[in-house]
């Protein structure tokens, strides 16, 4: 990683991290106030990002949405790593009909397009963050589960393996120095990447109506509430959306970093 | 008799190094190519041979500067990149080495040789039908339909030679075409290459292994560290070399030379002359003691069998070469004798123990007495350990404790392998082929182990590192009667290193005996044909 690329990176991580644990350092009003007399306000110093219909600061709103973007982000991708994690390890070291079986059923659910998916597990358990948090979730482990699964495939194959079993090194042996510390590198980088395509997912979701119900400062909920008035209010749309923009975009760059610093 | 086709002299190429200095990978080299001979380049790895040969194509990708360099009459000093383009492949053709990686897969073989020709595409694939016609290529009509995949590794070979000889070229550069083939491959491409010979082409023949350039060169250029230590015709070089570095080459060639006997050779310490290595003399009781006993070994994937019936032994403190091209079984044989892949049916016993088939659990206590080494030895080490790391987790027996008795026994396993202890910091990446190796056999013999499988243990290393390997293997056996199962798929490696062979071949063990027998008086058709596909080696008898 060059000089640059860290700083970047670091200021990233910092920014997010602030606005997702103390939104009020950055932005010190209440984001559910309302002030009709000041709706529609284009951006301006007293309101950086303008205001809303009902006179709400969008700036306020968007920096106070990180906390429940990012929660909704590394709760559901945590549920998918978690799920995929179980998955890859049965099928990788299991008996061999049972990794037959789980493959199978895994090609099934990759036939369903994952935001299908998604919207078919919220037509049974009705909108919500909990339930966009499951739908992400389980949408995206069959990905993860194969991408695990081959992964520990071939390290259990390899001639490092081999190695060590002729050396007469015990099975715990084997995972305790060569698989785990050899996976977590490939995991990290699936995560960084997967938190960022969960965000959008999620906002996704939301922007549907299906995610985090209104009047929280959701950025997809925000979204789908500018649209209404896009064609004098461009800024209810546009600052929302950068904001989902920059935090895939930014989590999507430190997973290739994090995969490419590796090789 | 003839003007030369290239002519080269004081070529130098130069590549930007680190903190904006200059690596001399070529300095000062003189050579010229004559239509209907052919030159060997030889050195090792990093030698400066391959960027001399890739500069005769303007493929360096380095700094290039000549006195002359006159490639077919053009002035090929500054010549741009579409110059270049014109004289690639229609007057200077390459023989790529991998043929595995060098076809694309997915296209026919007849689009990889002919999709640089002018012509329609009926006319193309008809010039390609005749090219693979011309290097003998079996059914060549049905064959250019395929694709690489479909082919074995000889019609690959055979491929590539025609790709190369598609335009017509005046000059073929042969970079390692024979490095890591089998050896009826290898006779094979030495064949081809002597018949471009006759067809009046100049040849410029690259290759790590004098023994192979020596069977097709009419002239040899000995290069090390960018420069050409030694050149002359062939039969002068080979019966009377001048130079210390071609008399260590050609010493390193372990066709004939007995056993235990040296390969390679140490400096002295005084004006770095050179002296023979010398071992311990051969003092080994050999005992009707059975290191290693195989019964009835059978191993089928899917409906291919890749081992059936195969039964032998190895006498404790001596060696057993199997000797086998590739997909014989060898491998798959050496995998289920280290139980690390279950035999269908048969066993195999180490010094009279029951040891595979069998649980994990059951035999972990005799895994100490059987150590393995590979031929690649970077993927057989984690890639986040260092070379210390490497060997404290082997002699620890995985428990990677930080002990200083642990760091003291990795000392002197690297002493025993004749490796330098600065290394144990290093990652095994940064070490070279034949250090690499060494750090293998370090990790091999860190449970002092009775019985070492080593399978390929040297075929990918030069000749000369080779030579030093095979003369550390010998010293270990010497000095600590180890036994030593060792596969290759080169004769003469295992001629030097064995007391038996055994030659398999399509999953069966063909024949067994001593190593003289086997070399000298094989009696199956098949040992035979290997045998007469060996390089013939003349130059050891008049030593």
């Amino acid at each position: 990683m060059s000089r640059t690329a860290k700083i970047l990176a670091t200021l990233f991580v910092g920014l997010v991290v602030t606005a997702a644990l103390f939104p009020s350092l950055l932005a010190p009003g209440d984001p559910l106030a309302v002030k009709p007399s000041e709706a529609f306000q284009a951006p301006s110093l007293q309101y950086p990002f303008g205001t809303d219909e009902s006179g709400r600061n969008v700036y306020t709103r968007v920096v106070h949405g990180t906390a429940d973007s990012l929660t909704i982000g590394l709760a559901a991708t945590a549920l998918g790593m978690g799920i995929a994690i179980l998955l890859g390890v049965i099928t990788a070291f299991g008996p061999r009909w049972i990794d037959s079986v789980i493959l199978r059923l895994l090609e099934v659910l990759y036939a369903i397009p994952a935001l299908l998916m998604a919207l078919l597990i919220i037509a049974f358990t009705g909108p919500g963050t909990t339930p966009a948090i499951i739908a992400v979730g389980l949408s995206t482990a069959p990905g993860y589960s194969r991408l695990i699964r081959t992964h520990l495939r071939t390290l259990v194959n390899s001639e490092m393996f081999d190695a060590a079993t002729v050396l007469g090194h015990s099975r715990w042996h084997k995972v305790r120095n060569h698989l785990i510390p050899n996976t977590l590198s490939t995991l990290l980088a699936l995560i960084t990447l997967g938190i960022g395509q969960a965000v959008i997912w999620a906002s996704a979701l939301s922007f549907l109506g299906l995610g985090t119900p209104p009047p929280a400062p959701e950025w997809g909920a925000m979204l789908a509430n500018g649209r209404t008035y896009l064609h004098f209010a461009w800024w209810l749309t546009v600052f929302p959306g950068a904001a989902i923009v920059t935090i895939a975009a930014g989590a999507t760059l430190l997973g290739r970093t994090a995969t490419r610093s590796r090789t | 008799m003839n003007t030369p086709a290239v002519e080269i002299e004081n070529l130098s190429v130069t590549f930007p190094g680190p903190n904006k200095t200059r690596i001399e990978a070529v300095k000062n080299v003189s050579l010229t190519l004559t239509p209907g001979k052919a030159l060997g380049i030889v050195g090792e790895s990093g030698s400066g041979k391959s960027v001399t040969a890739r500069s005769l194509l303007g493929l360096t990708s380095g700094n290039v500067t000549a006195d002359t360099l006159n490639i077919l009459g053009t002035d090929a000093t500054r010549l741009t990149e579409k110059q270049w383009r014109e004289i690639r492949g229609n007057k200077v053709a390459m023989i790529l080495q991998d043929a595995l990686n060098s076809l694309d897969p997915l296209r026919p073989i007849h689009r990889e040789i002919a999709d640089a020709l002018p012509g329609s595409r009926k006319q193309r694939k008809q010039a390609a039908v005749e090219a693979l016609y011309s290097v003998e290529m079996p059914e060549p009509a049905l064959r250019a339909e395929q694709r690489s995949p479909q082919l074995s590794g000889g019609m690959r070979q055979r491929a590539l030679i025609a790709q190369a000889m598609i335009g017509s070229p005046s000059v073929v550069v042969a970079d390692e075409a024979t490095t890591a083939l089998d050896t009826r491959l290898t006779r094979m491409v030495l064949d081809q290459l002597a018949q471009l010979k006759d067809q009046g082409i100049a040849l410029a023949m690259i290759s790590h292994d004098l023994a192979q350039i020596a069977q097709v060169a009419d002239d040899i250029i000995v290069m090390r560290h960018g420069e050409i230590v030694e050149s002359g015709p062939t039969e002068q070089l080979l019966s009377n070399p001048q130079h210390d570095y071609t008399k260590q080459l050609l010493a390193a060639i372990p066709s004939g030379v007995a056993r235990f006997a040296p390969l390679s050779q140490v400096a002295t310490t005084e004006a770095g002359t050179f002296e023979n290595f010398r071992h311990p003399a051969d003092m080994r009781k050999l005992t009707d003691t059975l290191a290693i006993a195989v019964h009835g070994l059978s191993k089928t994937f899917g409906d291919h069998a890749a081992v059936s019936d195969v039964s032998f032994s190895v006498p404790q403190g001596s060696t057993l070469g199997l000797v086998g091209e590739s997909g014989s079984g060898k491998t798959t044989t050496a995998r289920m004798i280290l139980g690390l892949e279950r035999p269908d049916t048969g066993s195999v016993s180490i010094f009279g123990q029951h040891f595979a088939p069998a649980k994990e659990s059951d035999r972990r206590d005799l895994r100490d007495q059987l150590g393995a080494i590979y031929q690649d030895p970077l993927a057989s080490f984690d890639p986040r350990y260092t070379t210390s790391q490497i060997l404290i987790n082997a002699l620890s027996g995985g428990t990677t404790s930080r002990s200083r008795h642990y760091h003291k026994r990795a000392l002197e396993l690297l002493d025993l392998v004749e490796l330098d202890s600065s290394l144990l910091s290093r990652s095994p990446r940064e070490l070279s082929g034949g250090q690499r190796q060494r750090l293998a056999i370090a990790r091999a013999l860190a449970p002092k182990p009775d019985i070492l499988v080593l399978d390929e243990p040297v075929s990918a290393l030069d000749v000369s590192v080779q030579a030093t390997v095979l003369d550390l293997l010998d010293r270990l056996q010497l000095e600590t009667g180890t036994s030593y199962l060792f596969i290759t798929h080169d004769l003469a490696v295992v001629e030097h290193m064995s007391d038996q062979i055994a030659v398999m071949t399509h999953g069966n063990l063909v024949e067994t005996g001593t190593a003289q027998q086997i070399i000298h008086e094989p009696s199956h058709p098949y040992t035979q044909q290997l045998i007469a596909a060996a390089p013939d080696w003349g130059p050891r008898s008049r030593r």
